[in-house]
């Protein structure tokens, strides 16, 4: 029976002594801990959602990066379908210059060709009228002697001259 | 898994009281009543011995091995804390006495001024570990002092006895542990727990979220300095008894005056807790025909006391009987040494095995009784500050799984 009969003595000193180490530790204890605990779930709370929204800004980031990369890439390649087609109607022009200019050339040595051949026909039929003075003065010359001859002579000449 | 094991503890808790009321039974009963023959026996024994020398005490064997005596000497309080040896020749730590009464005012001695219960000491004597009060003022033999009735009833023995100091000894221990842990929390703060930190943190945790949130709800931060307190006084305590040197060995958490002030403690906070609408599911539970309140209002009421004193008897006796299943194996070793010596050692080998695997046994329990504790005085502080809108159903199938452990 005894073991089931609450001492008055270690009631008496429980009572006191746990009440007074529940107010204890509830101050300096239980307190700081919980707070610190709860400081530290919030703060890892935190921490995570944080590195959940650098991770979604990572993720934009990138998408964005690929958008200008692929742009940037549309971009070049227009560009060098210009510069292609530039190149091309370039080299078109330059080839259509070319020809026109070497048609000019072509035209302008014909001219020239032509001038020339004019010239010298003119200077060939000059050459030749001095020819013929000069072979004229020659005859005439020579057949002042005799008459007869000198007909001859010319008569001879013209027909000579006379396939121009 | 906890049902499983549940019926395994209510099993072994059966065989041990068995064992435990088969070996204590007829002693014990035998105890009150020869009492005074016994201890006269004893003072005869003792003079025997100074005849004999200290060395014949083995070989003349005049006491009979007592386990009923043996066992719930440990598993009960006393005046000195006990070590090793027997009677005149045991050594312990004498502790302090405080008596007072009205007649005598205030007394305050150690213990060992009794000699062992063997003389009085200012007037009194100490009889089958309580304080006497004697008629005779002056020391003399204890057997011939004459007991004043009148006085013993009306003394207030405060004495600081083995599970006192075992009280204050846990109680510095939990204070000191966790103000270290508490000062390690301001050193770094927002920093991965260290050492003492790591085995309290935990704990704490566990307790903030699967006891006190799980079944109080959104009000259960007032709670918390009382149910850790709870939790790790009992935790402490448990282990403590289960170390059998000092300043362990004394079976506080299986004390009943112990358990009585912490279910006490628990009831208290219930009460001055309840809403209007808790009183009123006692007092007249809504939604019940009036016939009905007849049989239940009453049976509701004797729940309200019966809670509190369901948490005192399951702790102190699953602690009581973790104590007397060791001690009962160990009796074993000398009562079949008595029969015979090889027989002793033979069963030494089974008892040591056995305590061996119920001191692991004992250790779940020391965690499984806290929590238990713990988990219980929180439910009744949930069903107290309950909102009226929420449901009941959920915490009183709690309550009944609950008590079931």
């Amino acid at each position: 029976m005894e073991l089931v009969t609450p001492a008055f003595g270690l009631v008496f000193w429980m009572s006191i002594t746990f009440l007074t180490v529940l107010l204890l530790l509830k101050k300096f204890a239980w307190k700081p801990i919980l707070n610190m605990i709860k400081e530290r779930e919030e703060s890892i709370e935190k921490a995570l959602s944080s590195a959940e929204k650098a991770k979604n800004e990572m993720a934009s980031l990138k998408a964005s990066n690929e958008k200008i990369l692929s742009d940037a890439k549309l971009e070049r390649d227009a560009l060098l379908k210009e510069a292609r087609e530039l190149k091309e109607s370039m080299i078109n022009e330059a080839k259509g210059k070319a020809s026109a200019e070497a048609d000019k050339i072509v035209a302008a040595a014909r001219e020239t060709i032509a001038n020339e051949k004019l010239a010298a026909i003119t200077e060939l039929k000059n050459q030749v009228a001095t020819l013929s003075i000069e072979v004229a003065e020659k005859v005439l010359r020579q057949s002042l002697a005799n008459d007869e001859k000198q007909k001859a002579y010319v008569k001879q000449l013209l027909d000579e001259v006379k396939l121009n | 898994m906890t049902n499983k094991f549940n019926t395994f503890r209510t099993f072994l808790a059966g065989i041990s009281l068995f064992l435990a009321l088969t070996v204590v039974n007829s002693p014990l009963f035998s105890q009150t009543h020869e009492s005074d023959s016994l201890v006269s026996n004893h003072v005869d024994t003792v003079v025997a011995e100074e005849h004999h020398g200290a060395e014949a005490h083995p070989e003349e064997g005049p006491k009979k091995f007592d386990a009923g005596k043996l066992i719930s000497e440990h598993i009960a309080d006393a005046h000195d804390w006990h070590i090793m040896g027997e009677g005149e020749h045991s050594v312990a730590v004498p502790l302090p006495i405080i008596v007072y009464s009205s007649e005598r005012g205030l007394d305050v001695f150690m213990s060992s001024n009794f000699s062992h219960g063997h003389k009085t000491y200012k007037g009194y004597r100490l009889k089958e570990n309580k304080i006497v009060a004697v008629n005779e003022m002056e020391s003399i033999d204890a057997h011939e002092a004459t007991v004043n009735e009148a006085l013993t009833a009306e003394l207030y023995d405060i004495s600081i006895t083995k599970n006192t100091a075992t009280l204050f000894f846990s109680l510095a221990l939990l204070l000191y542990v966790m103000i270290t842990v508490a000062k390690a929390y301001a050193r770094n703060p927002g920093k991965a727990p260290k050492g003492l930190q790591s085995f309290v943190e935990p704990l704490i945790i566990f307790i903030r979220d699967d006891i006190a949130k799980a079944s109080i709800g959104k009000k259960y931060e007032k709670f918390m300095p009382y149910l850790l307190t709870v939790f790790f006084f009992i935790l402490i305590n448990n282990l403590l008894g289960l170390i059998p040197i000092i300043p362990g060995g004394a079976n506080l958490t299986g004390n009943i005056a112990i358990t009585m002030t912490l279910a006490v403690l628990t009831f208290i906070i219930t009460s001055i807790n309840g809403t209007k609408h808790y009183w009123m599911h006692i007092v007249a539970m809504p939604g019940v025909p009036k016939w009905v309140l007849l049989l239940l209002t009453p049976i509701e009421i004797l729940g309200v006391f019966l809670r509190p004193f369901v948490l005192m008897i399951r702790l102190f006796a699953n602690i009581t009987a973790g104590h007397i299943i060791a001690l009962s194996f160990f009796s074993l070793i000398f009562i079949f040494g008595e029969i015979h010596t090889g027989a002793g050692l033979g069963v030494s080998v089974v008892s040591v095995a056995f305590t061996v695997f119920m001191g692991f046994l004992e250790i779940l329990v020391a965690f499984l009784q806290a929590y238990v504790f713990t988990l219980l005085s929180s439910i009744y502080f949930g069903a107290a500050v309950e909102d009226s809108h929420h449901d009941t159903h959920d915490h009183d199938a709690h309550v009944e799984e609950a008590a079931i452990i």
